[in-house]
């Protein structure tokens, strides 16, 4: 803009004034008391808090865990969101609808649901349990709750790119001889690509934080199938709040990690989606 | 999605074009994307009522026959009726702002605006333990004038209104920001004042975005489970929302009753589910809803 326009509208003080007062409120200040909470502790007792091997052992878990149930999604998102977009058959708007039960569903309900079709005796872990695979109370069963947790978000950050995408494309691609695998591998995967990892990033994201369909499939046992929020919860109960909040801080700081990465990433992909 | 689709379907020929796959591979993916979907969302579905009618009818319906079931109903749409009408106001404030005006640092407040997305629902709990609890900041204060706020129902209300913040307004900043500005500038140039401009000419251009926040902002609300669970204390018939009487039921291995009362919430998610797709539907095929009709 060359010159400063007078914007005629009114109400610009006003909304926005709220919005900060609201949003310092309610979310900046008692964030900020986490970590305000935390310097109270030497950086010893931080260290020897977030490092204590039944922690280490919910890292590993809550990462391995999610960082699994992204990819497993990441895969069938990009399916899903293929059929949805392509393909013509009965139910499909229903079963697009049906997709992001996920977000509408609350966790405690998927919680429980999952605990009882993939217990040793449910509809589905009783066609496991002889195989010898057991979901319920088990790391495995960690995975089920966080991929179903995470299942909406690759579909929906690749439907909309896929439904924009210029049949154009593809026609060259054909033209020149290529087939459908070269044309989806060489052609189409590269546009999805962005879109892919935003999802991807986002049910991670959502996965890492998730308490409550994870606390009844996986039986909470100590050093085997405790997850990072549920030991939260645990110090709390015992009234260590300090230790609560060391455990609160570093989970913090791994989403605003991931909060930052998933903009740079929504921002790749405006980029590269915008000149097409 | 609705005209897409159709248009979809009328330049489908009989035969194989070279942009599609052959019939084979087609129902091979669709077979294998619905397999999945079954798998992880329509089994879970039906188990939550399978289990809620497992001993009929009757002992279905008198799970509700409780009081303290009645009170968690109660304390949920209390909640609910709190913090749903706040975060509307915030998300039409904060989108007005962010939409219609140009100031710095725009980008970092939107970011802001979507931090408690990114948050685990117990952190979000912890933190108001921490502010307000026994042993928080403002705790020796609180206890002195007798106000509980943690393990008390205003407790809830705070977790809930925080773990619900965006719900709203990112709906409506993307919706108002492509919709510009000329309209509402119309309006006043005009000699209409503010509030007159916001209810005949923004409202009606956003009432779809809004009710579409609004209605995944209330099923979150009604939802939420861990962020309430650490501020809730878990007073039976004070403190419980549904979903913490749905973990109280199952752990003493109620399982009729804790599906019964999950199947209430199962109901709601699909009627969310069904308002979504009908918000969508009836977005996308009016084609001046961006526009609106300005009287």
């Amino acid at each position: 803009m060359p010159f400063r326009q007078r914007n005629v509208l009114p109400g610009f003080r006003l909304t926005l004034g709220f919005t900060l007062l609201y949003l310092s409120l309610l979310v900046l200040i008692p964030l900020a008391g986490v970590f305000v909470k935390t310097s109270t502790l030497t950086w010893d007792q931080f260290w020897g808090t977030v490092t204590a091997p039944r922690v280490l052992a919910s890292y590993r878990l809550s990462f391995g865990a999610a960082l699994l149930a992204a990819t497993v999604n990441l895969f069938f998102g990009l399916l899903v969101a293929w059929v949805l977009v392509r393909y013509q058959f009965w139910g499909k708007r229903l079963v697009d609808a049906l997709v992001d039960l996920p977000f509408a569903l609350p966790t405690a309900v998927a919680g429980i649901a999952l605990t009882a079709v993939y217990s040793k005796n449910g509809w589905i872990g009783a066609w496991l349990a002889p195989l010898g695979i057991n979901v319920a109370f088990t790391p495995l069963g960690v995975f089920v709750a966080l991929t179903f947790i995470g299942l909406p978000f690759v579909v929906r950050t690749v439907q909309p790119v896929l439904e924009d995408l210029d049949a154009e494309l593809e026609e060259a691609a054909a033209s020149l001889g290529a087939n459908r695998w070269q044309t989806f591998r060489r052609v189409l995967l590269p546009i999805l690509f962005p879109s892919l990892l935003t999802g991807f990033a986002l049910a991670f994201a959502r996965a890492l934080g998730e308490y409550g369909s994870v606390v009844f499939i996986s039986g909470n046992m100590p050093m085997k199938t405790e997850i990072t929020p549920l030991l939260i919860i645990t110090k709390l109960e015992q009234y260590d709040y300090a230790g609560a909040t060391a455990l609160a801080v570093v989970m913090l700081v791994v989403s605003f990690v991931m909060l930052l990465t998933i903009n740079l990433l929504q921002w790749w992909g405006s980029r590269s989606h915008a000149p097409a | 999605m609705g005209p897409a689709a159709t248009l979809n379907r009328a330049s489908m020929t009989p035969r194989r074009r070279p942009t599609s796959e052959p019939p084979r591979v087609r129902r091979l993916l669709i077979g294998l994307a619905l397999g999945f979907l079954a798998l992880f969302l329509v089994v879970p579905l039906a188990s939550v009522f399978a289990h809620a009618l497992a001993r009929g009818w009757g002992a279905y319906l008198k799970s509700f026959h409780d009081p303290v079931t009645f009170s968690a109903i109660k304390l949920t749409v209390i909640a609910a009726a709190i913090a749903v009408p706040l975060n509307c106001v915030f998300g039409v404030a904060a989108a007005w702002a962010i939409a219609k005006f140009r100031f710095p640092g725009k980008q970092l407040l939107i970011t802001l605006i979507d931090l408690p997305f990114s948050v685990s629902p117990v952190i979000s709990g912890l933190i108001f333990v921490l502010l307000f609890g026994a042993q928080g900041a403002l705790g020796p204060w609180l206890i002195e004038r007798e106000i509980q706020i943690i393990f008390a129902v205003p407790g809830i209300v705070l977790a809930t209104t925080f773990v619900t913040f965006p719900f709203v307004a990112r709906e409506l900043i993307p919706l108002m920001q492509a919709q510009g500005r000329s309209e509402e500038e119309a309006a006043i140039v005009l000699g209409a004042s503010g509030w007159k401009t916001f209810w005949r000419v923004t409202l009606p251009n956003i009432k779809w975005g809004l009710l579409y926040g609004v209605i995944l902002c209330n099923a979150r609300a009604m939802g939420e489970f861990g962020a309430v669970s650490v501020v809730s204390g878990h007073i039976r018939g004070e403190t419980n929302t549904i979903p913490l009487h749905i973990e109280i039921l199952y752990n003493e291995y109620n399982f009729v009753g804790a599906f019964a009362v999950a199947s209430l919430l199962t109901l709601l998610a699909l009627v969310t589910l069904a308002l979504k797709t009908w918000v969508e539907w009836k977005n996308a095929s009016a084609p001046g809803a961006n526009h609106g009709s300005s009287p």
